[in-house]
């Protein structure tokens, strides 16, 4: 008993872009080494062997799919894991939260008349 | 994250929903009345369906049966407008005691929940516990996703990853 219509659209583009993004053995080797520990993409570049310009390619492939989030200061930019997972929870619950007050609201509201109800029925059948 | 509304009483935020554990939900709310007429909405099917399903999921139910009593079946079928096959949920009540409890099984996926419906009764009013229970992990991250397909194995992967950075 659950609605889920929604949810498989966004679900099945998100699985695009990540598979797409986790398609590629260097994307991987990236965010297990940021599941350690955030790292510059020069420090990237030199973990994984490559031009600056090829990480900053698969950094933004990664980025674009939400698993990692980069953040320049001064020269350097850092990059770390994204947050998407938990934000997802969080904008999950909020819809579940929304779902469950429409649900109980309509519950509320039947309860009532149904012990008006009760009670009217009460009354009547004293007199 | 939800907006705190404040001032009128229907904006109260009387609706809890709270992942309890990794594979538990829980949702609460107390209703301004005795417990056997708040049972009786949850097991009568004509009074069932005309709380259940509010107008802003979109979604219209065209059938609803519910046979409520321990071992007894429901099935309920709706249409969604996005959607050109109607969805049917479905299972078996595992436990039905009047005025304490329901239980009853999700079946249309073998990832789905066991749901608890519990029923106490303080002063007048009633306070109802829904509680979802998930056989994995996997399965409420699957549930929170939104699909009702299995989790591919590079994503439950992916989450692992992802959670021991949390």
């Amino acid at each position: 008993m659950r609605f889920t219509v929604n949810h498989m659209v966004h679900y099945q583009a998100r699985l695009d872009a990540t598979f797409a993004a986790l398609s590629d053995v260097t994307r991987r080797g990236v965010l297990e080494q940021l599941g350690g520990a955030d790292a510059s993409i020069t420090d990237l570049a030199q973990r994984f062997h490559m031009t600056l310009t090829g990480m900053k390619k698969h950094v933004s492939v990664l980025e674009q799919a939400g698993l990692v989030t980069t953040e320049k200061v001064g020269r350097v930019r850092t990059c770390r894991l994204g947050l998407r997972r938990l934000e997802e929870e969080a904008a999950w619950i909020e819809r579940h939260r929304q779902l469950w007050s429409a649900r109980f609201d309509a519950l509320d509201e039947l309860v009532e008349h149904m012990k008006c109800k009760e009670k009217a029925d009460a009354q009547s059948k004293r007199r | 994250m939800p907006k705190a509304k404040e001032g009128s009483p229907a904006a109260m935020n009387r609706t809890a929903v709270e992942r309890k554990s990794d594979r538990e939900l829980v949702v609460t709310r107390t209703f301004d009345a005795p417990v056997h007429i708040v049972f009786e909405a949850w097991s009568k099917p004509e009074l069932f369906r005309r709380w259940w399903v509010p107008q802003s999921a979109g979604l219209s139910l065209l059938s609803c049966d519910m046979d409520v009593r321990t071992g007894g079946t429901y099935r309920l079928v709706f249409r969604h407008p996005m959607s050109d096959q109607p969805m049917a949920f479905f299972g078996t009540y595992r436990e039905v005691t009047p005025n304490e409890r329901i239980v009853w099984t999700n079946e249309e996926s073998d990832q789905g929940a066991v749901t608890t419906v519990t029923f106490e009764e303080d002063g007048g009013k009633t306070q109802v516990t829904f509680h979802e229970l998930y056989p994995t992990e996997a399965a409420l991250d699957e549930a929170l996703a939104g699909s009702a397909e299995g989790l591919p194995e590079q994503f439950a992967q992916l989450d692992e990853l992802l959670a021991g950075r949390a």
